[in-house]
């Protein structure tokens, strides 16, 4: 399983890339894994608040509909507006083209329960 | 995954090419291998292979079969000679669907009825209580594994592997062997494709499987999970227990009044049907494409556009169409107003989504 280094990630299988002010985030290579071909990405827009653990948007695969959790509290920079004609780009490269929105970190932004590669690998082999 | 689950004979098989397992009606059974979206194509462009060992397999036999199953089934039995199938329905004395299946005529004395898994217990309580004749009655799902052979490839890919099949005609079925096992094969399917549905015995199902996949190899043959079942059904606008049809559906309402042979003698829920007919059908299954971007799902409400917008029906199955590229859907509606074209809403999440009525089958495969 690809698990960058550089990235912070949640327990619901999102990625946060921090850089300063801003985070970018997407989902991760077990959630494309469990979701299979990407079909639909609701996601907020830009100026949009968001709550970290909160929802925030939809997944949509061929058969199922998952929940966009926010990862760290903020505000909506970007949205990916590549993933709207082509959502299987969070198949093809979920840590790259396949980033899902950037977010300006909030005053409350904490990346507390956030965890890092090996705690999140270790956190997969929990799972099965 | 569950322990309890029941496994087919081709679990193993299964799991070695590669299948994500899921639990389906108590089978733990492959829901897809790859990509739901090119296994999907792949049954429409070449070949994909299919465990469907969980179906349900009932046997009639004796001196009143035929009768016994014609009494149990919406359409005509005697409308179809020996050696052929025909599709059909199980209703309740209301007209209300137990399950939709698929009777093999083997002769007026022997008569095989598949039936969905996930019905199991629903079929053989409703069978048992409403056999009116003698006549005996085998449930031998635990003992029968079968594989569906299906898309545009798979009648050569059938003919790489014995030619004991080349001259089955479409809903016809025979026995035969495949790699020296006994076989009971039909050309039919659920995917909107030509293809073939293979009974065999537990212990004969993996070599009658791996024989079909080599044989298929250099035709792109593909396993293919039940993730792609369903959406190819869905283009084939082919019903699905538990979505379009259920306890409180008619046949009619269905739109599958082919399959019910209302001036039959007899049978279980006729006079329900007639007098709904007569009386008038108030809902109707059709087929809607979305316009706007969207994918309407089981259960998500169908709101009218015409006028203030309420709430009219309910989507019974949707999903991207891997085929068409547009996300689509089955939903009852009312009768009257609602006609090809109409534009309708789809309440996803809170929000209404624009779709419109479209002609079905959404595909409907070439026949050369």
């Amino acid at each position: 399983m690809n698990l960058p280094e550089k990235l912070k990630y949640t327990k619901s299988h999102e990625w946060v890339l921090i850089e300063g002010e801003t985070a970018t985030m997407g989902i991760t290579e077990f959630a494309v894994e469990q979701l299979g071909d990407v079909t639909l990405v609701e996601c907020p827009q830009a100026g949009d608040k968001v709550v970290a653990g909160d929802s925030m948007g939809t997944i949509e695969s061929v058969k199922a509909v998952s929940d966009l959790y926010c990862p760290i509290s903020g505000e909506i920079a970007d949205a990916n507006a590549a993933l709207e004609d082509e959502p299987e780009k969070v198949n093809d490269d979920c840590y790259g083209d396949g980033w899902i929105v950037k977010i300006t970190l909030g005053d409350d932004a904490s990346e507390e329960d956030l965890m890092d590669a090996t705690a999140y690998e270790e956190y997969l082999d929990s799972l099965d | 995954m569950d322990t309890a689950l029941l496994k087919t004979p081709l679990n193993e098989e299964i799991k070695n090419l590669g299948a994500k397992m899921v639990s389906y009606a108590g089978y733990e059974m492959p829901v897809r291998f790859g990509s739901i979206k090119e296994e999907h194509n792949a049954v429409r462009n070449a070949a994909g292979i299919f465990d469907v060992s969980h179906m349900t397999e009932f046997w009639l036999e004796g001196e009143n079969a035929l009768a016994a199953a014609n009494y149990l089934v919406t359409n005509d039995l005697t409308a179809v000679s020996d050696g052929q199938m025909q599709y059909s329905l199980m209703c309740t004395e209301h007209g209300t669907v137990v399950d939709d299946l698929m009777v093999y005529r083997f002769s007026p004395t022997k008569i095989l009825l598949v039936m969905n898994a996930a019905c199991k217990a629903q079929d053989l309580a409703h069978i048992q209580a409403n056999l009116n004749v003698e006549v005996t009655f085998t449930d031998r799902s635990l003992d029968t594994a079968q594989v569906a052979l299906q898309g545009p490839r798979a009648v050569q890919i059938m003919n790489d592997v014995t030619a004991a099949f080349s001259s089955l005609a479409s809903m016809h079925f025979t026995e035969g062997t495949i790699a020296g096992h006994a076989c009971l094969v039909s050309r039919s399917g659920y995917t909107g494709e030509d293809g073939y549905e293979i009974y065999c015995a537990n212990d004969s199902a993996v070599s009658v499987f791996s024989a079909i996949v080599e044989a298929g190899k250099p035709h792109g043959l593909q396993p293919v999970g039940l993730g792609a079942r369903d959406t190819l059904r869905l283009e084939a606008k082919m019903p699905l227990y538990g979505n379009e049809l259920s306890l409180s559906r008619t046949p009619l309402e269905a739109r599958l009044k082919w399959a019910v042979a209302l001036d039959k003698t007899d049978f279980l829920g006729k006079s329900a049907l007639v007098a709904q007919q007569r009386e008038g059908i108030g809902v109707k299954l059709v087929g809607f494409e979305m316009t706007e971007k969207a994918i309407p799902r089981h259960g998500y409400p169908v709101v009218g556009l015409a006028g203030e917008q309420v709430v009219v029906g309910e989507v019974t199955s949707g999903c991207p169409s891997p085929t068409l590229g547009t996300n689509i859907g089955l939903a009852y509606v009312p009768t009257s107003g609602f006609k090809v074209g109409t534009e309708i809403g789809i309440e996803i999440r809170g929000n209404i989504k624009r779709a419109k009525i479209v002609k079905t089958p959404f595909y409907k495969r070439s026949r050369s």
